[in-house]
């Protein structure tokens, strides 16, 4: 009896509660963000700390990306004889879907866990109730800074990573494959437009905001000492990483709803 | 001038474990007052609550006219500029030095120069004895300092409520007792209410105008310093005469075999100890709020134990304390009167 009671009262937590008051977090937020005057302070330092964060292991992880699609999708065209498409389509998979997706994890794991542990040590170190004892509103202090910062950086990342992605993409594809540079940039905008460009940095602003906000929602609920931060910042990749995912899905069906796609 | 503070039937539970019920009490405006407790029993969650941060299941906190737990965010940050507050670790924030720490409230809620934040930090820091810290971040400084730290910054802004969480803890005799006597000191200067929580006896028996004491997620008792001290009540005796022998055990509760094998050694409780009197500003003033010494005693009609209100050099307070008075309206009414 009192174990089924229990295992009620987990399951209602994880389904309402916790969404209600992530939902609530985010809602504050939100009406801290016009609050005067802007912290740009912190908007800047965190914006640096993420993209210190988060740049290196990014290009580390673009590259392989980029060259792994210019394999497979190469192979596969050289195949069916259209060999000069090689650069349209590797044009079009990096930066329609893989360039959001690498995005997504990298901000989700390395920028995300970074500002719950931030937010997670300063909770369980008082300094957050400090902060309100002192008439300060933390989301206006410190998330609304961190989330703005975080999606700045995620529009910059997301166009890293398709540059280096690309770049990486011919490389392998003139190299390796013995595809011809001009026939690479010049089938470019075969399929791909310009329109799918700006989808993928909606996409990235979105993810930034996002994790940003899981992260925080973590970290300042964190409790239970150290290892409580430590689970919070596991749960944050965890969840961050879940709902960037759900999020580009979403997006994405969006995109070819309401964009007319090109044809060959 | 402090604030009155009355809180009324304040009740708080984490999901199914209730912290205290139905917590009722008044700190008198400008009085100085001391939370006991064994360790767990919700002081520190009684002090966020009382500011706002925690919210309780039911009960107000009336402050000011104004009903904490149930204000909007926007009036709660108002009220909250009222209040002093020292958390149990000094909440410093780590990523400033001492200094920043302590001018933080000062940059953020007032347009003092830079000049002027300096010069107050620097005084507050003094006060606390933290002289020459300035640049120390608080990972780099023992818990005392940090605490001290703590204390200054709660303090820069003059508050009308001061809540102090453990600011003995981690702090050595002699320290702990000149912070005592700087309480003491502030309470007299600034008139602010003073809510205190403490594990030391010492500070317990002698700074507080009132005591009170939670066990079992109860307010056992709260009221004027000599009712607790002369209290024959089994917990609250046991605790502020720091004793073995009583209800309170390793695990907050002592079970039915501890007590009835304390009932067959057949130890019993003992006189009480004598009551120490409370302690006096340094420079010889009378808090506006401080009572004479053995004043509820009398009105209640308690013989207080044998040697009590007799101080470290033998003077008898209830004897001294006529005399004391009449020394300081003599000195003090002068220049009052001068400036009429
Ligand atoms: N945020 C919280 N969530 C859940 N339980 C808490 C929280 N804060 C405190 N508690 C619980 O409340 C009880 C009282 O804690 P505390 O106020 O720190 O005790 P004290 O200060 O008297 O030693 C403890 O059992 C603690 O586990
Ligand atoms: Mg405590």
């Amino acid at each position: 009896m009192a174990r089924a009671g229990k295992m009620a009262d987990g399951v209602a937590n994880v389904t309402l509660r916790e969404p209600g008051r992530f939902f609530a977090l985010s809602l504050d937020t939100f009406r801290a963000l016009f609050t005067w005057p802007f912290q740009w302070r912190e908007f800047l330092q965190q914006a640096w700390f993420i993209v210190s964060v988060t740049v290196a292991p990014t290009i580390m992880v673009a590259i392989p990306f980029g060259a792994i699609l210019s394999l497979q999708v190469g192979n596969l065209i050289r195949q069916l004889g259209a060999q000069s498409q090689t650069g349209s389509t590797a044009v079009l998979a990096i930066v329609r879907e893989a360039s959001p997706i690498v995005t997504a994890l990298l901000i989700a794991a390395a920028a995300g866990s970074a500002i719950c542990a931030d937010l997670g040590a300063r909770k369980i170190r008082e300094e957050i109730d400090a902060m309100e004892v002192l008439g300060i509103n933390p989301l206006h202090r410190l998330v609304v800074p961190r989330v703005l910062a975080c999606a700045f950086v995620g529009l910059f990342l997301n166009g890293i990573v398709s540059v280096v992605g690309i770049a990486g993409g011919y490389v392998f594809n003139v190299m390796l494959q013995g595809g011809t540079p001009g026939a690479y940039i010049a089938s470019f905008s075969g399929l791909a437009q310009l329109s799918d460009l700006y989808q993928a940095e909606v996409k990235a602003v979105v993810f930034g905001i996002t994790a940003a906000l899981v992260a925080s929602y973590k970290g300042l609920t964190a409790s239970g000492g150290p290892k409580g931060v430590g689970d919070a910042v596991n749960q944050t990749v965890v969840i961050a990483a879940m709902a960037l995912f759900v999020e580009n899905f979403v997006l994405s069906a969006l995109y070819f709803q309401l964009v007319p796609q090109k044809g060959m | 001038m402090g604030v009155e503070i009355r809180v009324e039937g304040l009740t708080k539970s984490f999901g199914r474990q209730v912290i205290w019920e139905d917590v009722t009490l008044t700190l008198p405006a400008g009085e100085i007052s001391v939370l006991l407790g064994p360790s767990g029993t919700g002081k520190s969650v009684f002090l966020k609550t009382m500011v706002g941060l925690l919210k309780p299941d039911r009960g107000h906190c009336w402050i000011d006219g104004r009903d904490m737990p149930n204000l909007r965010e926007r009036d709660m940050y108002e009220v909250r500029k009222l209040f002093g507050v020292l958390f149990q670790d000094g909440a410093l924030f780590g990523s400033m030095n001492l200094f920043d720490n302590i001018a933080f409230p000062l940059r953020e809620h007032t347009r003092k120069s830079e000049s002027e934040v300096r010069r107050i930090v620097l005084e507050k820091m003094e006060m606390v004895g933290l002289a020459g810290a300035q640049n120390k971040f608080p990972g780099e400084i023992s818990g005392g300092m940090r605490k001290r730290a703590g204390l200054a910054r709660a303090l820069v802004l003059d508050p009308q409520i001061i809540l102090c969480d453990e600011p003995d803890s981690g702090l050595d005799p002699v320290r702990t007792v000149l912070l005592n006597q700087l309480i003491v000191d502030l309470n007299a200067e600034i008139e602010a209410t003073i809510l205190i929580v403490t594990h030391d006896i010492n500070t317990a028996r002698t700074v507080p105008d009132n005591i009170g004491m939670l066990f079992l997620r109860q307010l056992v008792m709260f009221g004027p310093r000599e009712m607790l001290l002369s209290s024959e009540e089994p917990v609250v005796r046991q605790f502020l005469n720091a004793r073995k022998v009583g209800p309170i055990g390793m695990s907050e509760e002592k079970d039915l075999s501890e007590l009835e094998a304390e009932a067959r050694l057949g130890r019993d409780p003992g006189a009480l100890p004598p009551i120490p009197p409370q302690l006096m500003t340094s420079d010889g003033r009378i808090r506006r709020t401080q009572h004479a010494p053995g004043e509820w005693l009398r009105a209640h009609g308690v013989t207080p134990p044998e040697g009590s209100f007799i101080d470290e050099m033998g003077r008898d307070w209830l004897e001294e304390w006529p005399r004391y008075v009449s020394a300081m309206s003599a000195d003090a009414g002068r220049p009052a009167e001068g400036a009429h």
